[in-house]
């Protein structure tokens, strides 16, 4: 048995460390290391609520808009207000906007560049491939990079800029949007669509949105160029490397929901579990520190109550992320989470097939893409300038609330108390917090964990791709997960 | 251009978000411009390929004086904490905390680039209690010094260029970065702070749209108004050092733009302004911050005239979140 530790991986956002016993060609046991600690609950203990807006989406430059959506619901929550119809649909274009240009900035910046490795060099796709994918280099990034800065000019209009912007408040938005400014909206929309049917599907968005199955997915990619689309060939380079038996986790499935319209959300909250959907319930999340770096207390406490008091010393620990489970379980959250959650026929039937992998992961993101672009036509159609974008409140000087949604790498909590007017608790669990925790109390291993034992390694390798590929699919935020 | 530049970049004490703001650079964009500039990245945390041992090694070979290293960035505050240790960040694979990477690969690079407030200054990493102990490349918030000293200079004899903002725009880095390139950028290109004066030389206030309503002083009241920000709304526009209005963001956008206060995210210290973010510190009804350089006899005054002067049009739309009251049209006919 030897043992690998690998970092800095890089292309996750912020830095990570994996660690690995192998044995025999394959991963035995693994750690997974965020080794990096800033302390925002610390910082906001005794802030005014309102400045949490200007702290939170400093977390993470990735996810900035998700950390700011999840304060704005948790302050409403606590204030007890409801965002007007017209703010609640400019947040979601907003957060849409991020959520989407986050998968693709995965898929093209941050996964694809693993299989112009030359360890793939006798594959048959590895020269197109490495034409298109070459980190820096490629083609790909170059027709990427500005679709996706023009994808984003919606941030410009609706917020101000990207990242970190203030214009999602718990009342609503700041900025109302023009009868006019819906046409130049669509007009973004129109030019990302064109991108995404040109070049990442080579077919139209609502035909991606209508893939039902395994069999409608292979019958799909030999039909017409569509092998030719970025999107064709890593289902092709999925097939040739069986991505689809690399990186399960526990098939145990998690959603907070996300996209609020008229008391629904777009994408349901909710439990995946052997083929079930259940209710959500927040009340049975409990986190962890028995192996994080984190001062012991006694049992795995809620958020509400929890406790962030960080020491590097402490024994078992190996990490800064604490490890949050649902109901005493380990779940896997993102984009695969949230569609089988919601039952899209195609996730549910790529997970019936083969469970959470790292095709799978792949897959659901980039469905994600043609679902919610259709979908943030509509919002746009539907604001109606004449009608208010912001709903004044004011907080009582003792309350609590919890934000709950979806940021693109899976749910995002925020849970906020006040007494005497001043941030009394402020805790986080964000994504990656839930796929990268280590091992529990009991021993449990956390997500990635689990997903990287049995990895293959071939011969002589120093950092493992399948490692690197299984890592990678899970999209992690290393910047959010501990905070 | 023919000399190509080894450019590294490193991560520390922050959220990413300027790199995330790089990849909104266009027309080019930020790959484009690093090539134009003839910049060659060795290593870059979101764009490379290489991970792992690969990165050891060419850290390692920097510090061996065996790769040659034109220009340092850092993005993120540098962590000292706990207890100097740096414990708070030890670099992944490395066994050895960031901070000390950083000392040692500064002192190899002919130009060393804190990107970011959090790089420059400590930034949103120290707000707080600065639990992490975070302090910027050259500085400790507005006090010189930070983790490399107040003395430090970069072999090309340059202090640390300080590319203040939260984020900054891709520009104000793609514009630094091939200055540096061309050989144009000096000490004289830097303000007191150490900031690019291509950008820092301005005010946010310079082309805010909402400058008819500071003109009289038409104020918002809540989020969503179309007033000045300046009296009730926490904006430091007219003292906050960018040009965010002029150059604008993601195509079209800027603070203002948006509808929320400018927080002067350029300068040392603005993670702790003392006083709630959005909400404007006033003595006897006054803002304390008053617009840079100007007196607060004559603001007071202006502001009293002016306020005695709004026409309606002003006080109704600053207090709405679309105009309800448009320009009075004149014509020059005598029908």
């Amino acid at each position: 048995m030897s043992r690998k530790i690998i970092g800095p991986f890089n292309r996750v956002e912020g830095d990570l460390e994996v660690q690995l016993d192998i044995e025999a060609g394959q991963v035995n046991d693994a750690w997974v290391v965020s080794p990096m600690y800033r302390g925002f609950e610390q910082m906001l203990h005794g802030k005014s609520p309102m400045d949490a807006m200007s702290y939170v989406p400093r977390i993470c430059g990735i996810c900035s808009v998700a950390q700011s959506v999840a304060a704005a619901y948790a302050i409403a929550d606590a204030q007890g207000v409801q965002m007007p119809r017209n703010g609640e649909l400019a947040t979601n274009l907003i957060l849409a906007n991020e959520n989407l240009a986050d998968h693709l900035t995965h898929f093209y910046m941050f996964f694809m560049p693993d299989f112009t490795r030359e360890i793939y060099q006798s594959e048959s796709w590895y020269a197109g491939v490495t034409q298109r994918f070459t980190a820096v280099k490629g083609t790909a990034a170059k027709d990427m990079l500005p679709a996706r800065a023009q994808f984003m000019h919606m941030m410009g209009m609706l917020a101000g800029k990207w990242p970190h912007t203030l214009s999602i408040q718990p009342g609503g938005t700041s900025r109302a949007i023009t009868s006019v400014e819906k046409v130049r909206l669509l007009g973004v929309l129109y030019q990302f669509r064109s991108f995404l049917e040109n070049t990442l599907f080579g077919d139209k968005l609502e035909n991606i949105a209508n893939l039902s199955s395994v069999k409608s997915l292979q019958t799909w990619l030999v039909q017409e160029q569509h092998e030719q689309s970025d999107f064709g060939m890593f289902l092709q380079i999925a097939d040739s490397l069986n991505l689809a038996v690399m990186g399960n986790a526990t098939d145990h499935f998690m959603s907070f929901g996300v996209y609020p319209k008229d008391g629904q959300r777009l994408f349901q909250a909710g439990v995946w579990k052997d083929g079930v959907v259940s209710h959500l319930q927040p009340e049975t999340i409990k986190e962890d520190v028995s192996h994080s770096w984190m001062k012991k207390g006694s049992d795995p406490k809620h958020p509400r109550e929890g406790v962030t008091i960080p020491d590097p010393d402490m024994k078992d620990g190996y990490t800064w992320c604490k490890a949050p489970r649902l109901a005493g379980d380990v779940v896997e959250v993102g984009a695969l989470a949230r569609q089988i959650v919601n039952g899209h026929p195609l996730i549910k039937s790529l997970v019936a097939e083969s469970g959470g992998n790292v095709r799978n992961r792949i897959v659901a993101r980039l469905l994600e893409l043609a679902l919610v672009v259709i979908e943030m036509e509509t919002w746009v159609k539907e604001v109606e300038p004449e009608q208010p974008f912001y709903h004044i409140s004011s907080m009582p000087n003792e309350a609590e609330g919890s934000g709950l949604m979806e940021a693109a790498r899976g749910s995002l909590g925020h849970w906020i108390r006040v007494k005497n007017g001043r941030i009394l608790n402020y805790q986080i669990i964000a994504p990656t917090t839930w796929n990268f925790a280590p091992r529990d109390m009991h021993g449990q291993l956390g997500a990635l964990e689990q997903a990287l034992l049995g990895a293959p390694i071939r011969e002589g390798e120093e950092t493992p791709v399948s490692v690197q590929h299984i890592v990678r699919s899970f999209d992690p935020c290393m910047v959010c997960t501990v905070h | 251009m023919t000399k190509q530049l080894n450019l590294l970049w490193l991560q520390s004490g922050g959220c990413g978000g300027c790199t995330m703001s790089l990849l909104n650079a266009e027309s080019p964009d930020v790959l484009s411009c690093l090539d134009m500039a003839g910049i060659n990245l060795l290593w870059h945390p979101s764009l490379s390929l290489e991970t792992g041992q690969d990165v050891s090694d060419i850290l390692h070979a920097i510090v061996e004086g065996e790769i040659q290293l034109d220009i340092l960035c850092l993005e993120g505050s540098v962590i000292c904490g706990p207890n100097n240790t740096g414990k708070f960040h030890m670099l992944a694979g490395t066994g050895e905390p960031m901070m000390h990477w950083i000392e040692r690969l500064s002192v190899k690079a002919e130009y060393v680039v804190a990107v970011g407030t959090c790089a420059a200054y400590g930034g949103i990493t120290a707000a707080g209690g600065n639990p992490s102990d975070a302090c910027g490349m050259q500085y400790d918030g507005e006090k010189k010094g930070g983790l490399l000293g107040a003395q430090f200079r970069s072999r090309s004899n340059m202090p640390v260029v300080n590319i203040a903002g939260c984020p900054t725009h891709p520009n104000w880095v793609t514009d630094t970065l091939a200055e540096i390139a061309i050989g144009d950028f000096t000490e004289a290109n830097m303000d007191s702070l150490g900031r690019p004066r291509s950008y820092a030389d301005q005010l946010v206030h310079h082309g805010c749209t909402r400058n008819e309503f500071y003109e009289f002083k038409a104020s918002a009241e809540k989020p969503s108004d179309l007033g000045c920000m300046m009296e009730h709304m926490g904006c430091v526009g007219t003292q906050a050092h960018a040009d965010c209005n002029t150059r604008l963001w993601n195509g079209e956008g800027s603070c203002i733009r948006g509808g929320y206060a400018c927080i002067n995210c350029t300068a040392p210290g603005f993670e702790e302004p003392g006083h709630v973010f959005t909400q404007t510190p006033k003595i006897a009804g006054i803002p304390v911050g008053l617009p840079t350089d100007m007196p607060k006899a004559w603001f007071v005054a202006l502001a009293s005239l002016s306020k005695a002067a709004t026409p309606e049009r002003l006080k109704k739309n600053a207090v709405a979140d679309h105009v309800e009251i448009a320009p009075s049209i004149h014509l020059k006919g005598k029908t």
